[in-house]
């Protein structure tokens, strides 16, 4: 870990998950998640594919409810109601394996949605907040075609853009790069690399260890519901305890 | 010996002669093999067989010119029965006298739908016009139709009737369904159990029953139960009727545009933060209607045919009063021009609906899927 990075992280815990379990039905998909995020820490999240790692951080906005334990965001705890609910998305932002950008309005109008509808913002200054993030992404000059007009690529960055203009200060990422065609997965990777050294706290759920080593603070597995190993990813990635990390760890770096 | 070819430098040739103009495109596409040949001389001598005589009743044989029956004499149809009962045709029984209100709210329909379909019209002042066509206009027709306030004389509703009183009736209808059907398509899709199961009583009580029991029912047996002076007036039943009715039948439509909506937009308006109805409003709804446009102008289009039905209770649209026209004394024997003039009114509609609906598509796609 890097000393400026270090700097940023401060001690006060962000998102806390307590004894948090969650079923389908009768499938228990969440097993007695306990995890503390620190505000600034960037945390990556891997595992076998229904090991419950989406399902655990799309709880962390209820885009999933859990049944058990407690999820508490910034002070928030998130229970039935409603209120609370959107109080914790505002601050939460999300950015999704499909990118789930409204295709019926044009990127500008996809940015200044929420900050016009939910923070209340004039729409003047919405749209000077909306190019502000299509610069960071590098892509101001589409901002009045429509999202079917776009590559993957550049829907994910715009996708990232709009979660920003709500000015959040947790972002959760399901996935980002899976469903994208592997030239376009560096430019997806170099905008969450840039707004890692910002300092914003993140949780990706991702299979590229490249960025993993790069900006995270803490990998965690998981597996069959539970959170097998946790560590930084030096030791994570060089020496993993775990009999089942191990051979995740092979399987997927391993060609 | 050709030259060598390289990539990017082959100039461009003409097509192959045959390939291309009238001649090669009737050789394509009417005498392609013999089923098709034989098949396009058939359609071509049924198309002799129908138009030559088709024209004539309606056109070259018919009489155009006179007040009664003895004016027509030549063998085609006989417009001078629809020219003499126009009036009442147009606008049943209301006062000849008070006939300029009703023109009145047609040119204003006109004059402020027109903008609508220009595109250089800034998107706000066609909302505030929507906005006036939508709310305004309703309330504004309701006191001029019905006059009696304003130094208005009053016209009770058994005097409306033709083209009026479908117009009338259809869109009230049209007005009323949508935004009802919207609601109805949500709360049968709510997690609230009491409002799911009110929608779904209500749209499956609406869709079992057949529209002539509706209006039966609004007419005949409701004014048995409820005393006569707090029934309202006949018309008033029926357009409830109609309007009930219908949204039931647009509620399924435009569920069926709900559910073809990804999960994802759903979840992606709700991680921004946007409640319930804001993100049903402007993220949900507008992909789910433009996507149901053909289902729900479909429902339109069987609305405006079904006010006809109105006959039954008593109630003379364009149908019903070129029926009515058709056995008057004087004019028996001219049912056929009445239906066709009928049928011809009813195209005009339904084909500028079906029209629109087509430009409405193109102008709202967004080039997605």
């Amino acid at each position: 870990m890097s000393e400026q990075q270090k700097r940023e992280m401060s001690d006060e815990t962000v998102i806390r998950l307590v004894g948090m379990h969650k079923w389908y039905g009768d499938f228990h998909v969440l097993k007695d998640i306990n995890l503390d995020v620190k505000r600034g820490e960037r945390i990556v999240i891997c595992g076998p594919s229904g090991s419950g790692k989406s399902t655990m951080i799309r709880c962390i906005n209820r885009l999933e409810e859990h049944q058990q334990g407690q999820i508490i965001i910034e002070d928030t705890e998130l229970t039935n109601d409603v209120k609370n609910i959107e109080e914790v998305r505002r601050e939460v932002g999300m950015c999704f394996q499909h990118f789930n950008l409204f295709p019926h309005l044009t990127i500008l109008d996809n940015l200044t949605l929420a900050p016009i509808w939910v923070r209340k913002m004039p729409k003047k200054e919405a749209e000077e907040l909306a190019m502000h993030y299509l610069e960071r992404v590098k892509i101001p000059e589409q901002a009045d075609k429509y999202p079917g007009q776009l590559s993957g690529g550049q829907q994910q960055r715009v996708a990232i853009a709009r979660s920003l203009c709500m000015k959040p200060n947790i972002m959760l990422f399901d996935e980002p790069t899976s469903a994208l065609d592997p030239e376009m997965i560096a430019e997806v990777l170099d905008v969450m690399v840039t707004l890692a050294e910002e300092g914003m706290t993140m949780l990706c759920v991702t299979h590229e260890m490249g960025f993993a080593r790069k900006v995270a603070d803490r990998v965690i597995f998981m597996d069959g519901g539970e959170i097998i190993e946790e560590n930084t990813p030096e030791p994570f990635f060089n020496n993993p305890q775990n009999e089942r990390t191990q051979l995740f760890l092979s399987q997927i770096l391993n060609h | 010996m050709a030259e060598k070819y390289t990539p990017g430098t082959h100039p461009d040739l003409p097509p192959p002669k045959n390939l291309v103009g009238p001649a090669a495109w009737i050789r394509d596409n009417l005498f392609s093999g013999p089923v098709n040949s034989i098949m396009t001389l058939f359609c071509l001598y049924l198309l002799w067989v129908i138009v030559p005589p088709l024209v004539n009743w309606l056109f070259l044989n018919a009489d155009w010119i006179g007040t009664s029956r003895d004016d027509c004499s030549k063998e085609g149809a006989c417009w001078v029965f629809i020219d003499v009962w126009m009036r009442q045709l147009m606008y049943g029984r209301y006062p000849a006298e008070e006939i300029w209100r009703i023109n009145l709210s047609y040119i204003l329909v006109v004059l402020t739908a027109l903008p609508l379909f220009f595109k250089a019209v800034p998107s706000k002042v066609k909302g505030a016009l929507a906005g006036v066509l939508l709310i305004v206009y309703p309330i504004v027709f309701f006191y001029l139709y019905v006059g009696g306030s304003f130094g208005l004389e009053f016209v009770e509703t058994p005097r409306w009737g033709g083209l009026f009183l479908t117009l009338v009736i259809a869109v009230t209808g049209i007005v009323a369904s949508l935004p009802l059907g919207i609601v109805l398509a949500l709360g049968r899709r709510s997690e609230m159990p009491v409002v799911k199961s009110l929608c779904v009583v209500f749209i499956e009580f609406w869709r079992g029953i057949p529209l002539i029991t509706v209006l039966f029912m609004a007419s005949v047996m409701f004014p048995l139960f409820v005393p006569e002076d707090l029934s309202p007036d006949k018309l008033v039943r029926a357009l409830v009727g109609v309007a009930l009715f219908s949204s039931a039948y647009m509620a399924e439509v435009i569920r069926g545009g709900l559910q073809a909506i990804p999960k994802g937009q759903y979840e992606a308006a709700a991680a921004m933060g946007l409640s319930y109805w804001k993100s049903m409003l402007l993220v949900i709804l507008p992909q789910a209607l433009k996507m149901v446009i053909p289902g729900i102008v479909n429902t339109f289009i069987g609305l405006f045919k079904d006010t006809t039905l109105v006959l039954i209770i008593g109630l003379f649209d364009l149908l019903g009063m070129a029926q009515a026209a058709a056995t008057n004394t004087d004019w028996l024997g001219f049912t056929i021009e009445g239906y066709v003039f009928a049928a011809f009114g009813f195209f005009v509609f339904c084909f500028a609906m079906s029209r629109y609906s087509q430009r409405l598509e193109r102008a709202l796609d967004t080039g997605h899927k």
